[in-house]
């Protein structure tokens, strides 16, 4: 739709000015006939070309929600440690001693399968963004990473690529990369997900928003220069795959970390003073989406020179200027008479400062480019009247019930855990977080798998009697629940993570959400969003865990195939002495103890589990029931339990069940344990399907502890009538043994969990 | 003690170096700003480590050109102290201030871990000298480019004038990878022929605290303090 102005023999720019918008071009930038007629109707005229771009960007799903925004209300978003929910750059809630934990989650998985190493280096560059920009200094970086079939060499290219990329900017820009999952589904083969989370810490009296404040006040421009590079990149993430998305490569965006690094010094030194009332990241749809959001939370109006924009390349248009998403770029109002310090900040840092406009009372977008009006927009349809879409929809859900009996095998113990071990979604990740920095700061406690979740120290909380506070932080998400059952499967998210930030000896205090879907259009896909959105609130609520900040992306389908349903869960905790964290390992002479396992054993639920995909080669049946009662209880007892410093190591039991969960623990101290059984399994044979139903299966709400004070433990379980089961006292041998079912070397099983990952990326050497 | 700490544009270790000499010493390092060159008289100067410049030359190559290289060089020829560590070390490399090269890991990838280093038998200097010679330290590394690289007749130079300070060293089970780089002859640290500067790879700052998993790089700073004051 850009005009070849030497043809024009007019000004680009005037042309663009004065040019209108017709439905082709409408339709072209993605957007619908009724949404072209809804703009025209709303602003009582035809929209010149830069407008429709506006508007075109505004009303894509990636700014406006408008498919998810109807469900996204029922989440819980409020709680008495919330100081700010969704709907800023990023959520903040109270952690005490007059600190804020700043965090959100963001997704980049369009650009990152164009262009993996770009895509998910400014993918990161974007999250600690919305995380500096309210004023916090970013502590941790996490991810959620799916990719396709890892026998695919695209796969092992992708992978490769995102790592790097995650690795580029986050090691080069200091913030540790402390953890996250990555897993390996054929669903996503031609739509990878890369979610990254940013956690960064700030004085709670000293967070900045969004809202312009002021008329006459002056707009700022900081940090890099504008390019043509991302130009429409959020209307590329709200559409759909084809074989020719390859030709996008034009709008992934380039990232530059060390722009990064000084944009967030600059930035910081900045909001030190007192000159600095609002601001904005320039993140998906650039300039058009920050002026618009500061100016329509201030209810106020803009008038931006477009000439006084610093640019890469000589006669961009307001078109481009407006659409490109260059990054490390901050919009900024100022308070008046402090542009002369603020620009002698941005001098030292070497960065951009231009002053490129003035807050208005107008309620208009007002934009002039080489003395032509570029546009000239009531700021209230932009953002209010966005369409809202009551998709229909249709939530399935399987139903069947796997027996363990329905699950016949020859497979052995050792056989299973052989091949979970080889199954890269369990495997160590190693290869992958080695290429993260994850110690830099020096504020890093447990990273990596470690623990459960990840933890830092929040840096000058040190005092006498302690080490300071610490913040836990974990992902998590279990798609194939979500696809059989979307309610189910967005519970089990949440208290997967809940029990991930428990298990390392922190509470649970908030959810960041990043709803990974496919095409919303279809019943289906739509039914996925609105069921797991529902469970995900269930949960949230009952925990106490309200979803604070967020991202939605949609339409991950490639040629109509659709991703499995991936509602990602980044959580966020805190622990008040940081030296009481856990870690998944458990050390010599400690009883494991199972939390929320009867004696009383009737059946292990193998239906969507790990184990079942091994011995029917599928996923099917109903996911494991989840009891929100039982998951706080757990909970509860376990951060207890800690409390009284009676805890030397917790897991919680997840994918591949109790047995894998065993293993993790002892493989970190070459560790051995002689596993006591429930009665009715003592004389099984190695392939008795209740017996492996009992290792393998994957019910829920379920945390392996290790003590040294085996008898106190067992007091107070009692006490709070909480179910558990002793495995046993771990032993230096390095063996796993069932009663005279079976010996498992664990020696060899760990070296199989250290070596898959580095085997599948052709890294023989590693281990 | 009087310490300071440079800062270039990207470096990113510069806090953490800060939080270790202020915890050994007691007092906080000065910050020196890479367009000085006017720099006070001082014990110690710590390059620390990060991406100056983005390090999108060579590492360190754009921050061995600022102002501040050569008010580091009159420290030096004063017989003052310098530590660098990882992009520090390839910034003295680069400003010729220790020999040789740091080349890409030799996996080409960037490698975050603990390593374990043994402290060579090499002439007296500041750093090392209050530690046993084959001792072994357990601090982490985090880098791309540290493989250091240099012609053999360098490197029996080096050895003869006992200037190799730390190796990675195979401390446990027979690890096969315990050098996280490939580089030439484990090498993980070297001293200048004064032996009054320590270029290395891993970071001390970064185990200064049980929690961290080990004190290591707290003795080994410890030690150094201790043998400049003394």
């Amino acid at each position: 739709m850009e005009p070849h102005p030497q043809l024009l023999k007019i000004n680009k720019n005037e042309y663009l000015a004065q040019q209108k918008g017709k439905l082709e071009d409408a339709l072209d930038m993605g957007l619908t006939k009724n949404e072209y007629n809804l703009i025209c109707k709303k602003i009582n005229k035809t929209p010149n070309l830069t407008e429709l771009g506006i508007f075109s960007a505004m009303f894509s799903e990636h700014c406006s929600y408008k498919s998810s925004k109807k469900w996204l209300r029922i989440l819980p978003t409020e709680a008495s440690h919330v100081i700010q929910g969704p709907g800023e750059n990023a959520g903040v809630i109270d952690i005490g001693e007059n600190l804020a934990a700043v965090f959100k989650i963001e997704s980049h998985n369009h650009p990152s399968f164009i262009e993996p190493y770009q895509g998910s280096a400014t993918g990161v560059g974007g999250i600690l963004r919305d995380v500096f920009t309210m004023g916090a200094r970013p502590i941790a970086l996490m991810n959620a990473l799916r990719f396709g079939d890892p026998d695919q060499p695209l796969t092992k290219h992708l992978v490769s690529g995102v790592v790097k990329g995650i690795g580029g900017y986050g090691n080069c820009i200091g913030i540790p990369t402390v953890g996250g999952e990555t897993n390996f589904d054929k669903s996503y083969d031609g739509n990878i997900l890369v979610n990254a989370m940013a956690v960064g810490l700030a004085k709670k009296d000293r967070i900045f928003y969004s809202a312009a404040t002021g008329a006459g006040n002056p707009v700022i421009y900081v940090g890099a220069k504008t390019g043509r590079d991302g130009i429409h990149g959020a209307t590329m993430a709200s559409a759909e795959f084809t074989e020719n998305s390859a030709e996008k490569r034009p709008t992934v965006q380039v990232g530059d970390p060390f722009t990064g690094k000084l944009l967030l010094e600059a930035c910081l030194e900045l909001m030190n003073t007192d000159a600095v009332l609002s601001v904005q990241d320039m993140g998906a749809a650039g300039l058009t989406s920050s002026s618009v959001e500061m100016a329509s939370k201030g209810s106020l109006g803009m008038n931006l020179n477009l000439d006084l924009v610093p640019t890469r390349e000589d006669k961009m248009s307001s078109y481009e200027i407006m659409l490109s998403e260059s990054q490390e770029r901050m919009l900024m109002i100022l308070k008046p008479g402090s542009e002369d310090k603020a620009k002698l900040i941005f001098d030292k840092w070497d960065l951009d400062f231009a002053i490129i406009g003035e807050v208005t009372n107008t309620g208009r977008l007002i934009l002039t480019k080489d003395g032509f009006e570029a546009c000239n927009l009531p700021l209230k349809p932009l953002v209010e009247d966005a369409p809202e879409y009551n998709k229909p929809y249709e939530i399935k859900t399987n139903k069947k019930v796997y027996k363990p009996s329905d699950l016949k095998t020859n497979l052995t113990l050792m056989d299973i855990l052989i091949t979970i071990f080889k199954n890269p979604n369990i495997a160590s990740k190693k290869w992958i977080w080695e290429q993260y920095d994850s110690s830099v700061m020096g504020d890093t406690i447990f990273a990596n798998g470690d623990s459960d979740a990840s933890i830092v120290k929040i840096h000058g909380t040190e005092k006498k009697e302690t080490y300071g506070k610490g913040l836990a932080i974990t992902t998590d998400c279990t798609p194939r629940y979500v696809k059989s059952n979307p309610i189910i499967g967005g519970m089990q998210a949440v208290c997967e993570a809940a029990r991930n930030i428990a298990s390392s000896g922190a509470k649970p205090l908030a959810i960041t959400n990043n709803l990974n879907f496919g095409n919303p259009d279809k019943k289906n896909v739509m039914g996925e969003i609105v069921g797991s959105l529902k469970g995900i609130s269930e949960a949230a609520s009952f925990l106490s865990t309200p979803i604070v900040s967020g991202n939605v992306s949609l339409y991950n389908e490639t040629n109509g195939k659709s991703i499995l349903p991936t509602p990602v869960i980044g959580m966020v905790g805190a622990i008040d002495k940081v030296e009481n964290s856990l870690e998944i390992s458990a050390k010599l002479d400690n009883v494991l103890i199972v939390l929320g396992q009867s004696h009383n054993f009737e059946k292990g639920w193998v239906g969507c589990s790990i184990y079942q995909e091994i011995i029917n080669k599928k996923y099917d049946g109903a996911p494991p029931p989840i009891n929100l009662k039982d998951e706080k209880k757990v909970i509860e007892i376990l951060l207890n339990l800690n409390e009284q410093k009676l805890l030397t190591a917790a897991h919680d039991i997840s994918d591949g069940g109790l047995l894998t969960t065993v293993c993790e623990m002892l493989f970190k101290y070459n560790l051995g344990l002689d596993i006591n059984l429930p009665n009715n399994l003592i004389n099984c044979d190695n392939h008795d399907p209740l017996l492996q139903s009992w290792c393998f299966g994957e019910d829920q709400a379920r945390i392996i502890i290790a003590t040294k004070d085996i008898k106190k433990v067992q007091l107070i379980l009692n006490e709070n009538d909480v179910d558990f089961f002793v495995l046993g006292q771990t032993n230096s041998s390095s063996n796993l043994n069932l009663k005279d079912i079976a010996t498992i070397s664990l020696t060899s099983i760990k070296n199989i969990n250290e070596k898959t990952i580095p085997s599948m990326m052709g890294d023989e050497q590693q281990g | 003690m009087r310490s300071g700490v440079v800062i270039f544009p990207g470096s990113n270790c510069d806090r953490d170096m800060i939080v270790a000499l202020r915890q050994i010493t007691g007092k906080t390092p000065i910050k020196l700003w890479h367009k000085e060159n006017d720099i006070p008289n001082l014990d110690l100067i710590v390059i620390p480590g990060g991406f100056t410049f983005g390090d999108y030359l060579r590492c360190g190559a754009l921050a061995a050109r600022s102002p501040v290289i050569s008010s580091i060089k009159n420290h030096i020829s004063r017989g003052g102290t310098v530590l660098g560590v990882c992009n520090g070390f390839q910034i003295l490399i680069e400003a010729k201030i220790l020999p040789g090269s740091l080349i890409r890991n030799k996996k080409l990838l960037f490698t975050c871990r603990e390593t374990t280093l043994e402290v060579q038998s090499c002439m007296k200097n500041p750093f090392l000298s209050g530690l046993k010679i084959g001792e072994r330290l357990k601090i982490p590394v985090a880098h791309n480019d540290g493989n250091y690289f240099a012609p053999l007749d360098l490197i029996k130079k080096l050895k003869e004038e006992g200037r190799i300070a730390f190796k990675y060293s195979n401390s446990t089970n027979n690890e096969k990878n315990y050098n996280p780089n490939g580089s030439t002859e484990d090498i993980a640290g070297i001293l200048s022929n004064n032996g009054r500067v320590l270029g290395m790879m891993p970071h001390p700052e970064r185990a200064i605290n049980y929690l961290h998993g080990g004190t290591d790089g707290l003795k080994l700073l410890t030690n150094c303090v201790e043998k400049i004051i003394g």
